[in-house]
């Protein structure tokens, strides 16, 4: 079933590989039903999954795979390596509430993402095969519980990005992808000295033998004494902890290593821009919270503070920046360095509702977010153009379109009843309980009201109020005194048409529904997140030690 | 005094040498194909490109029986001790096998050497030579054959680097690597010169049997062994013995720099191994005084700066073969890391990294050659918008650069990975080279992006031509090059249990 949701898309690629390249439309169909088939699948492993089961690791003397569901376990790679043993590398996928929640959300925005394609005219049956490998990429990082299986999705992600943003990006792409493969494979280099140390700091208890099987990372007891990255080793633990850090902190992207970001969602086409925003930053705080975090835990209790700090200043620094923007492109961008931020915050807190809080905000910050790039991008493809003081008085013109507007920017500064609201409502409470993270969640506050800010002020400034006078685009007044306006060189219907609607409806329903009841994804996660919270505290490590 | 041999001694030579030939058979055999191919040449016509390529091919495939049929035999020194049948030799015997066969494909496509004029009889002949000497460089266990093989490698090399006797660049490559290689040769011969004076031994285990009984002035020593690290280095085209290679990898014909580039620095590798790790196993770290270097020092002083000068010089580069020569360096300085942990995982490494190597270096060239067939050029900015124009050249190239970086699912990955490994295994150790490999490939990516950038993300000055058409035999080459590549970036574990296996012969002599 795992294996299925992970490669579908790859299936899909290799089917368009065989499609003529004349053949747009189909290749765009088969690129669909690999996404609605892969929808379809997270559904069913959504109706399968047992919320009571916890994950994260396997329990002392209990089954190695832990309360992991659909478990898919073989050796894969299995080699002699003389006096350090066998090299065993597995394939072995799994869920629980930390990756069902992502999985959920990455089949969500793939279809969403290859709905957004379909205006795409440039070379479609590379675009689409690059797509279809992406989205492999991202579910199977979610799945993979083994850390080189993890690795090698991991670092498959990043070419197929570097050629969407470089291909299929705007004026200054080339810029925008290298600094984006650049920043991440320095990032991620590290990750492979850290996986190799673990490697050898870890014996898996059944089989005596080393692993890279990180549900036996997850369990401090199974580290060996003496190596690299053993109890003992402080210094390397430490090290290991930090350039793994910095590493899924490139992705989030943390301050001070987000320059990347607002350069590739500026370049970035739509689609692209909404699964950078929707699944691959999101891939950064779940590597914390499944890699980084339970495998070093008295270095994260140690990092609590820093983590948190800069948490606060992504959220108020990124407010900032947003604020600071004339491109809305831009804007939005740098509110998802600010949103990052109350993820990291709510990790930094370290208590249940923190943690909680953390992984529903990544869940909803990647359906809210994906509304607003879709937005842009609606107002990009009729005015080319995303300059914020370029539009007025847009409200009356495109009513449809401004509904979803306000829907989504008020998703996102935080309104009461939409989704956003619970998440960063919860980060706060766990960050106000936790004594490390109170005064920063103080300051923190700040950064809702900035957000506020630069939101409702774009939201003005474009939407309500007259017609700017150099606006991009014209006004008509018809013979019954009706005035119409048209954007140049654009043929298309001016308010939203029925494909966009098609992608924005769903995550309109998914903003509010999940701001009034958010049962249906919470509840996947909170035995996950008590067990992860257990594991981080510092009493189970004291017991270990 | 020389004194004449009686008639029973040389009976008994004889009797010697014969009983050796046995296990002497692949090499015999492709020293008769060498003249076979020549008289090949004479007998038929001048339009015998294609019988000639195709009898190299079908005579190196051959040898692959014989070398199999090595396999069952019992690890033995024969002819007096200069040479030596064994399973790290055998590997690297398939290895050479594959890279002749992969340097007479590459050549059947290179539109350059198939305009040139006065035939090609000599350039498969001395191809298989190489073939010959490089094999011998890998099996050879007294310091006379370790020289005497790197010479006929070298000899070999120098006239198919000056192949193109038209293209003064040709020439010019050919006599500057004639130049530095009879320099190295010359340290080479100094170092081994000196060694035989310590010791009055030639084999190699004989050597470290004399230099463990006897010991030695550890200033002879260093002396010694930065003269033969000079010569080996040479071969290996790691800093600073490098300064040859980019003049001569971006002048010789684009077959030969691959063939070069690959194989006979691999050569230089296992001759390294084989003399480092049993004529001196461990450093002389019984003698420590104030001038105390061992070569382990040396060599990862030499990995350091190769992996460094070779990644850093190759950012500026415009033309796609000198990016290789550089890209080359730096490799040197990964596979010299394998060396330095001096065990049984390192080597083991070092002998996948090769392999690895072997098939991604090898497909770069390939496609490179297929792009200069059509654009006359190897220069970047003709590379522009040509992703286009040949998908499946364009497809496969970036999954060789992809993997010349390092990067999953490649076996690139799986070379960088074993290295990795083999440093960390030694705790913290040698964490300072593993950081310097990890950054430096970090900038590779960079440079070697640099051609996908240029073949897909601009579009080309001008604005003609449709796809561009390259031969079924072509595509296929390309395409099975790049399939395994790929393949065994998922699948590695045939060839690093096979490569574990070829190490095994060390096991005594590393910790």
């Amino acid at each position: 079933m795992l294996s299925l949701i992970v490669f579908l898309p790859i299936i899909a690629g290799l089917v368009i590989l065989a499609v003529p390249s004349s053949q747009k439309q189909i290749i765009r169909i088969v690129s669909l039903l690999a996404a609605l088939a892969q929808g379809v699948l997270a559904v069913l492993i959504w109706r399968q999954y047992d919320p009571t089961m916890a994950g994260i690791v396997a329990a002392p003397g209990g089954s190695p795979v832990g309360s992991f569901q659909m478990i898919e376990r073989i050796s894969w790679i299995s080699l002699d390596l003389g006096s350090f043993g066998p090299l065993n590398i597995e394939y072995f996928l799994g869920v629980d509430g930390l990756s069902i929640t992502m999985v959920l959300l990455t089949a969500l925005i793939s279809i969403i993402g290859v709905l957004s394609s379909w205006p795409i005219q440039k070379q479609v049956k590379g675009y689409f095969i690059l797509y279809n490998l992406l989205s492999t990429a991202m579910m199977g990082c979610f799945v993979a519980l083994d850390f080189f299986l993890f690795y090698v999705f991991w670092e498959l992600m990043l070419l197929p990005m570097y050629f969407l943003i470089g291909i299929w990006g705007g004026p200054n792409r080339e810029y925008a992808a290298i600094k984006f493969f650049l920043y991440t494979l320095f990032g991620s280099v590290f990750m492979l000295l850290v996986m190799i140390g673990l490697y050898f700091s870890v014996t898996d208890p059944l089989t005596g033998h080393h692993t890279f099987s990180l549900v036996a990372m997850a369990d401090q007891a199974n580290y060996i004494k003496g190596a690299i990255l053993g109890p003992d080793s402080v210094t390397w633990r430490y090290v290991a902890f930090i350039v793994l850090f910095v590493g899924f902190a490139i992705k989030v992207p943390m301050f001070p290593f987000h320059t990347w970001l607002p350069d590739a969602h500026v370049e970035a086409p739509t689609p692209i821009s909404v699964i950078l925003a929707g699944v691959l930053l999101k891939l950064g705080t779940y590597g914390m919270m499944r890699i980084n975090f339970p495998l070093f835990p008295e270095v994260y209790q140690a990092g609590l503070y820093v983590i948190g700090v800069f948490g606060a200043i992504n959220i108020i620094y990124g407010a900032f920046c947003a604020l600071a923007q004339q491109d809305l492109k831009k804007m939005v961008a740098y509110s998802s360095i600010s949103h990052m931020g109350y993820v990291l915050l709510g990790l930094a807190a370290a208590n249940t509702e923190g943690m909680i809080g953390a992984l529903y905000q990544m869940f909803n910050h990647g359906t809210i977010t994906a509304m607003l790039f879709l937005l842009v991008g609606v107002i990009y493809d009729r005015a080319h153009s995303r300059q914020i003081d370029k539009f007025g008085g847009l409200a009356s013109y495109m009513p449809v379109y401004t509904g979803i507007v306000i829907v989504a920017w008020f998703a996102s500064l935080g309104l009461p009843g939409l989704s956003g609201f619970i998440s960063e409502a919860l980060v706060f409470v766990g960050a106000f309980t936790a004594p490390v993270t109170r005064p920063i969640a103080m300051v923190s506050v700040l950064g809702i009201v900035f957000g506020a800010a630069y939101l409702l002020w774009s939201l003005q400034r474009m939407f309500l109020g007259k017609r700017k006078p150099d606006a991009l685009y014209d006004l008509e007044v018809d013979a019954d005194g009706h005035e119409h306006i048209h954007f140049h060189d654009w043929k298309g219907k001016l308010d939203l048409d029925a494909r966009e609607l098609t992608m924005l409806i769903p995550l309109v329903i998914i903003v509010i529904a999940l701001g009034i009841y958010p049962m249906p994804v919470m509840g996947l996660l909170t035995a996950s997140i008590n067990k992860l919270v257990q594991v981080l505290a510092p009493v189970a490590m004291s017991a270990v030690h | 005094m020389f004194e004449m041999p009686s008639g029973a001694e040389i009976q008994s030579i004889i009797s010697t040498l014969k009983g050796g030939a046995g296990y002497f058979i692949p090499e015999i055999y492709l020293s008769v194909l060498f003249m076979v191919l020549i008289l090949l040449d004479l007998v038929t016509g001048k339009k015998n490109r294609g019988l000639l390529a195709t009898a190299t091919i079908a005579g190196l495939l051959g040898s692959v029986y014989f070398i199999f049929k090595q396999q069952t035999m019992p690890d033995v020194q024969f002819f007096f001790g200069m040479y030596a049948l064994d399973r790290f030799g055998i590997f690297f015997k398939y290895f050479f096998v594959a890279s002749g066969i992969l340097a007479v494909l590459t050549t059947m496509v290179d539109d350059q050497l198939k305009k040139h004029e006065s035939g090609m009889g000599e350039y498969y002949a001395l191809l298989v030579a190489m073939v010959v000497g490089m094999m011998m460089m890998a099996s050879s266990t007294d310091l006379l054959m370790m020289f005497l093989a790197m010479e006929l490698v070298s000899l070999s090399a120098y006239a198919m680097t000056g192949y193109l006797k038209r293209e003064p660049r040709s020439s010019e490559a050919a006599l500057k690597y004639l130049v530095y290689g009879a320099v190295s040769s010359g340290m080479l011969l100094y170092g081994f010169s000196l060694i035989y004076g310590m010791t009055a031994e030639t084999n190699i285990t004989r050597i470290s049997m004399v230099l463990a009984a006897h010991g030695y002035d550890p200033l002879v020593m260093i002396l010694t062994v930065l003269l033969i690290m000079a010569g080996l280095g040479y071969k290996m085209g790691a800093v600073p013995f490098h300064f040859w290679s980019p003049d001569v990898y971006e002048g010789a014909p684009t077959p030969v720099t691959a063939y070069l580039s690959v194989a006979s620095k691999a050569a230089g590798f296992a001759m390294l191994m084989r003399f480092f790790f049993v004529a001196v196993p461990h450093g002389f770290d019984m003698y420590v005084s104030p001038l105390h270097i061992d070569w382990l020092s040396i060599l990862m002083l030499v990995s350091a700066a190769s992996m460094i000068y070779g990644n850093v010089v190759a950012i500026w580069q415009k033309n796609v073969k000198r990016l290789l020569a550089y890209s080359s360096i730096a490799h040197a300085g990964y596979l010299l890391l394998g060396i330095i942990t001096m065990d049984q995982l390192g080597t083991q490494a070092v002998l996948v990294y090769l392999a690895a190597y072997l098939l991604m270096n090898y497909g770069a060239f390939y496609v490179v050659i297929l792009i200069a067939n059509h654009t006359g050029s190897e220069n970047l900015d003709d590379y522009k918008g040509l992703g286009k124009r040949m998908p499946l050249l364009g497809a496969a190239l970036t999954v060789f650069l992809i993997s010349l970086v390092g990067l999953p699912p490649t076996f690139g990955f799986i070379g960088k990975l074993m290295i990795f490994s083999a440093l960390l295994a030694k705790g913290s150790l040698f964490m300072w080279l593993a950081l310097i490999g990890i950054l430096t490939s970090v900038i590779s990516l960079y440079y070697y992006m640099l051609i996908p950038l240029n073949m897909y993300l601009r579009e080309s000055n001008t604005p003609e031509e449709g796809v561009i058409t390259t031969g079924m035999g072509a595509k296929i080459v390309t395409a099975s090059l790049m399939i395994l590549t790929l393949w065994f970036g998922l699948f590695f574990q045939p060839i690093a249990n096979y490569a574990k296996y070829s190490t095994a012969i060390f096991g005594a002599f590393l910790n």
